[in-house]
């Protein structure tokens, strides 16, 4: 890496990864860290996370950053195995940003903290003159109590990959609220808390992780590295809106690598599968769920994310390499 | 899910593929698109049509691609050099490295700046909201895009925009295929050929494939279906014998192309000769303004000289991956030192590049 920061670093592809590799771990590593989990899990029973928002703008169709900054965090917990409890609270104010879109952004934490059933106990606020930010940034931590331990090696060949639901409102609602491109549309940011997926850790479920950043593929080729076997992702089943599906291809992107700020995806042992996709389909977070894929033996080598095109044919899904969209959380 | 889309679902492919096979006829074809290659790629087909006898090579078709170095390193030099200019381009074109670096990695000069664009019209109105600055527009294209630049430069024109220019890169596709057949290096025993620059140019255009070089070829939508159809086509005629230009694509392409979009092409632009990258020069395959509108001409301009044959970075083999002489793989950069986070060559820059196109949807082993 040559020169100065690029706006790739921040698209949860791989320019992020190898930021970390190469710059954070050698400075930071310590035991809690090196598993680069979506939260860290502490002694004594207690998950530890954060996440900063700088979302552009801050208000979009389905949201705000308000409900970004509670959602996000909340969601790093419950994927991780926790369930949220307590948020701290860090406002990075532009000199000159109404009051009105301040007190909005105050009343969407507040509604989405007890949707959420979290407290914010602390915080902090920070002013900087104009010019010096873009209206407001948000950093939230979130302490939760551990509850399960995701673990990547109890996967096994045959094991469902299960989508929560509906892949990339979030990135095509910021985008389209932008208005950079001439278009409007329906769709909006699918932004939601997963508390509701809690119960499900004590349904067979070996993993989680929330689809942000680098959408459906990026997770899943980061899975892929961690676990002895190839993974099959079946295009017709993963579920896109067809407005999404309109959108993305008028604009030439690829819906797996949009990111969503509702939806999980969940690794489960096939012979739970059929009756968690039926639980989940019974919740509103999870009323569009589909079971996409399958940990397999019979296709790739052990670390390939392959997708079975609508088509037919197999190909490999890489993580995201280039920023599409910066600026979406 | 997807809804079942008769141009890309499992039946229709399969029934198709099958098809293909029965047809036991082994042959290596040129897909001269550059968006061909990304569904050919996106959708796995190269695979499919491979394990049945059907190689499909990428061709010329990449605008970002051939534009060859010196007129990337012009771009660089203008908005580097002088001061208050905004060189505005799409995307892809900041990206393509050159012994000088990127356009995107630049330093503009004071008061200078490059601006990403997504259509010409939008550069105009960037010389309309500064008339402080010199605008210029970093066009790159072929029949496609071509006649919407132009339209926009005689615009700028009409309304005595001083301050409005266009750098343009602009290819015409038929003169490259009879260059790569007349240069006989590349086994090619058809061609699929481009559906929007059809659209513009009409079937006839390649009549010369058919009739001098008797080689089949068909336009080819950008659905898995389309090419599909179009290379059935051409089986049909490497065993019938009988080459000619089929048109698969008929719900968008007529027999005679867009006359309009023609005529708009012959009031602003004349044919020059140019050189491409990899292809080296070649008679007629570009467009020049016309002297009438030269004041928008930036070459003229700015006093440019281009045209020259410019070497490739050192390693770098975009010129033989364009003239379909090898894949991407065969080269020594691709993957290592060449990748889509720090491309080597412009193939690995735009999402039409075959580099880019292997690179981002691989085949599983």
């Amino acid at each position: 890496m040559t020169g100065k920061v690029s706006l790739d670093l921040g698209n949860g592809g791989k320019a992020m990864r190898d930021f970390i590799a190469g710059r954070i771990m050698p400075a930071f590593k310590n035991p809690l860290l090196s598993p680069l989990l979506d939260a860290c899990h502490l002694p004594e029973g207690i998950a530890f996370t954060t996440d900063s928002f700088v979302v552009d703008p801050p208000v979009f169709p389905g949201g705000d950053i308000g409900t970004l900054a509670v959602n996000g965090t909340v969601n790093d917990l419950v994927v991780s195995g926790a369930k949220p409890l307590y948020l701290s609270l860090g406002l990075i104010l532009e000199e000159g940003l109404e009051w009105s879109l301040l007190d909005r952004i105050l009343k969407s934490i507040r509604r989405a903290a007890a949707k959420a059933g979290v407290r914010v106990v602390t915080g902090d606020t920070k002013v900087v003159r104009r010019g010096q930010g873009d209206k407001i940034f948000i950093n939230t931590s979130g302490i939760g109590r551990i509850v399960a331990a995701p673990d990547p090696a109890r996967i096994r060949p045959g094991d469902a990959v299960i989508v929560t639901g509906p892949v990339g409102d979030h990135s095509l609602a910021i985008l389209t609220a932008r208005g950079d491109y001439g278009f409007q549309s329906s769709i909006k940011s699918d932004c939601a808390p997963l508390n509701a997926l809690l119960p499900f850790w004590r349904s067979g479920v070996r993993w989680m992780r929330d689809v942000t950043r680098g959408g459906l593929a990026t997770v899943l080729t980061e899975l892929a590295e961690e676990i002895p076997y190839p993974i099959l992702l079946e295009e017709v089943e993963v579920p896109v809106s067809a407005p999404v599906r309109g959108a993305s291809d008028i604009l030439g992107i690829d819906p797996l690598f949009l990111a969503c700020e509702g939806r999980a995806v969940l690794i489960a042992p096939a012979a739970k599968a059929g009756a968690i996709l039926k639980r989940l389909r019974a919740l509103p977070v999870g009323r569009k769920a589909r079971l996409a894929g399958r940990i397999q033996t019979e296709i790739g080598r052990p670390g390939e994310l392959i997708l079975r095109t609508s088509a037919g044919g197999l190909r490999l899904l890489e993580p995201l390499t280039s920023e599409l969209l910066p600026r979406i959380c | 899910m997807l809804r079942p889309d008769p141009y890309r679902d499992k039946k229709t492919i399969g029934a198709l593929l099958r098809g293909v096979g029965e047809r036991r006829t082994p042959c290596r074809l040129m897909e001269v698109c550059g968006t061909h290659t990304m569904t050919i790629h996106r959708f796995g087909l190269k695979k499919m049509l491979q394990d049945v006898g059907v190689g499909l090579v990428a061709g010329p078709g990449c605008p970002v691609c051939i534009t060859p170095n010196d007129i990337h390193e012009a771009a660089i030099r203008l908005v580097t050099e002088r001061e208050n200019l905004i060189l505005a381009a799409f995307g892809d074109m900041t990206r393509v490295p050159t012994k000088i670096g990127s356009l995107q990695k630049s330093a503009a000069a004071p008061g200078s700046r490059i601006q990403i664009v997504y259509s010409p019209a939008d550069s105009l109105l960037l010389a309309r909201r500064h008339p402080d600055k010199e605008v210029v527009f970093f066009g790159a294209g072929f029949e496609t895009t071509i006649p919407g630049i132009a339209l926009t430069a005689a615009q700028a024109v009409e309304e005595k925009l001083g301050n409005y220019s266009v750098l343009s890169a602009f290819w015409v596709i038929p003169p490259p295929l009879r260059a790569i057949l007349e240069s006989g290096r590349s086994r090619i025993d058809g061609f699929l050929y481009p559906g929007h620059v059809s659209a513009i140019i009409g079937p006839r255009a390649y009549d010369f494939v058919a009739k001098e070089f008797r080689r089949p070829g068909a336009i080819a939508g950008f659905e898995p279906a389309d090419i599909l159809l179009a290379v059935l086509s051409i089986l049909d005629q490497i065993a019938e014998g009988r080459p000619r230009v089929a048109n698969e694509y008929a719900r968008v392409v007529s027999p005679d192309g867009n006359p309009k979009a023609r005529a708009v092409l012959e009031r602003i632009l004349e044919p020059k000769d140019a050189v491409w990258r990899g292809l080296g020069r070649i008679p007629k395959s570009g467009l020049a303004f016309r002297p009438a509108f030269a004041a928008v001409d930036a070459e003229k301009k700015f006093g440019l000289t281009l045209g020259r044959e410019t070497a490739e970075l050192p390693g770098c083999r975009c010129g033989d991956v364009l003239k379909g002489l090898i894949e991407p793989p065969q080269c020594r950069l691709y993957g290592q030192a060449c990748t889509p986070e720090q491309p080597h060559g412009p193939c690995m820059v735009s999402p039409e590049g075959a580099c880019l196109a292997f690179h981002k949807y691989g085949t599983p082993s």
